[in-house]
């Protein structure tokens, strides 16, 4: 199985590519639409501003080819910014357009510490993961929570993570496992 | 909430991991990839990997540091030091690393912060405050920076920082505890995380830290010894503080 990890100037490709490469999988980074297309699995990763990301894929055609693969029912894996982008629109930046692959929206993370930053359970006993956000997404395709926040969402063939699997150990790596062997 | 977290803290100056008192009389403990795998076996939350060299001879081998530990460390990780610009905290971040931490650099340009938090997100954007009798240290706390410790960590978030990682100084390496007093003011001034630093000596000084702060930075009472990690989570745990189960 091929993953193709998109790499459009926000952030954390390496260390989803090194938390692939730790499974066994191929996994490379890909900067083109026909690469993040032909893919058994596409890996949207993101930290940063929703904005520059937007910015970032559309540049390189990344949304259009996410778009096509989502349309077909080919596997996509959002992670944390990635998930948020593909929601509808998010509050962040003043309010922008997502890719509209999953109904709903990006709110501002409000009460507690924000950034919301450390490791916190998925609620009904799941396991542990960690988080890194300030936003959360808003939409009926949450299929997990974790605080009552979105921390898992699923719709046709995409599936987003609010956490970072790739930084969450041992669970981290169950999790990415169990995204390669449905993919 | 998250769980509170523990890090230990590695101070690298040329590569090797280094220890010392206050800043001085360094000596060489080990292998920082070595070491922080340790660690994460042990049940490190996060580790912060502090490059202490770089800020006084200006130079950089952050992103060599984050490159090697991103290779064998499947938890998350901070690199200070040395960091000037957004160039050098984006090539940090793209080597696998997750947070960069500014101190001194930010001191002498605010607006660094800015420019961080707008490109790699606030999550990122780690400001270190050196704090001595309610005042603000830089260059590894060789010089006063003349600025008030609570109103420096207002304007940090206001500018934008995820965390703000605050080390009394004059804690640093006694194995005192805490100083308490400055995290209770920190909590009421900001809402941003704040990772406590400087003077554990006992699991009873992290427990009242995490009280008041979201994590406790480990350096002195560790002696880079992973084996304490373990017995002092269990000891944590004695004293009824809630950690993530690691396993």
């Amino acid at each position: 199985m091929n993953v193709a990890i998109c790499a459009y100037g926000a952030g954390n490709v390496r260390s989803v590519q090194l938390a692939f490469q730790r499974l066994g999988a191929e996994a490379e980074v890909a900067e083109e639409p026909g690469a993040v297309l032909d893919a058994d699995l596409a890996v949207l990763p993101g930290v940063g501003s929703a904005g520059s990301a937007m910015a970032g894929l559309r540049d390189r055609g990344l949304d259009v080819a996410l778009r096509e693969r989502a349309a077909a029912r080919r596997p996509i894996l959002g992670i944390c910014l990635g998930l948020q982008l593909a929601l509808d629109e998010s509050e962040e930046d003043g309010g922008i357009a997502g890719l509209g692959l999953v109904p709903g929206r990006a709110v501002r993370l409000r009460g507690g510490r924000v950034p919301r930053i450390g490791w916190a359970e998925l609620d009904r006993g799941g396991e542990t993961y960690w988080f890194a956000h300030s936003y959360a997404a808003e939409t009926p395709s949450t299929t997990a929570t974790s605080e009552g926040l979105a921390a898992i969402v699923e719709r046709d063939a995409f599936l987003g993570v609010q956490f970072h699997q790739e930084k969450s150990g041992a669970a981290g790596a169950r999790f990415l496992e169990r995204c390669l062997s449905r993919g | 909430m998250p769980f509170p977290r523990l890090i230990p803290c590695l101070d690298v100056a040329d590569g090797r991991v280094v220890k010392g008192v206050r800043f001085r009389g360094l000596r060489d403990v080990g292998d920082p990839v070595e070491l922080g795998a340790a660690y994460l076996q042990a049940g490190a939350d996060e580790l912060v990997f502090l490059d202490i060299a770089a800020t006084v001879d200006s130079r950089g081998s952050a992103v060599d540091i984050a490159a090697q530990v991103a290779e064998r460390v499947s938890i998350p990780f901070t690199v200070g030091g040395g960091i000037r610009t957004v160039a050098d905290a984006s090539a940090v971040l793209e080597a696998g690393a997750d947070k960069v931490s500014v101190n001194s650099a930010a001191l002498a340009r605010p607006q660094l912060i800015e420019e961080l938090a707008a490109t790699l997100g606030s999550q990122a954007v780690v400001v270190a405050i050196d704090t001595e009798g309610g005042r603000v240290r830089s260059h590894s706390a060789t010089r006063d920076a003349r600025r008030d410790t609570i109103a420096w960590a207002r304007e940090c978030e206001a500018r934008g920082a995820g965390e703000l990682l605050v080390t009394s100084i004059d804690r640093d390496g006694t194995q005192e505890g805490y100083d308490l007093d400055v995290l209770a003011r920190l909590r009421d001034a900001v809402s941003l995380p704040v990772i406590a630093s400087g003077g554990a000596g006992t699991a009873a000084h992290v427990a009242a830290a995490l009280e008041l702060s979201e994590a406790a930075l480990l350096a002195s009472i560790l002696h880079e010894r992973p084996a304490r990690l373990t017995t002092l989570r269990a000891e944590l745990r004695e004293l009824g503080v809630s950690l993530r189960d690691a396993a």
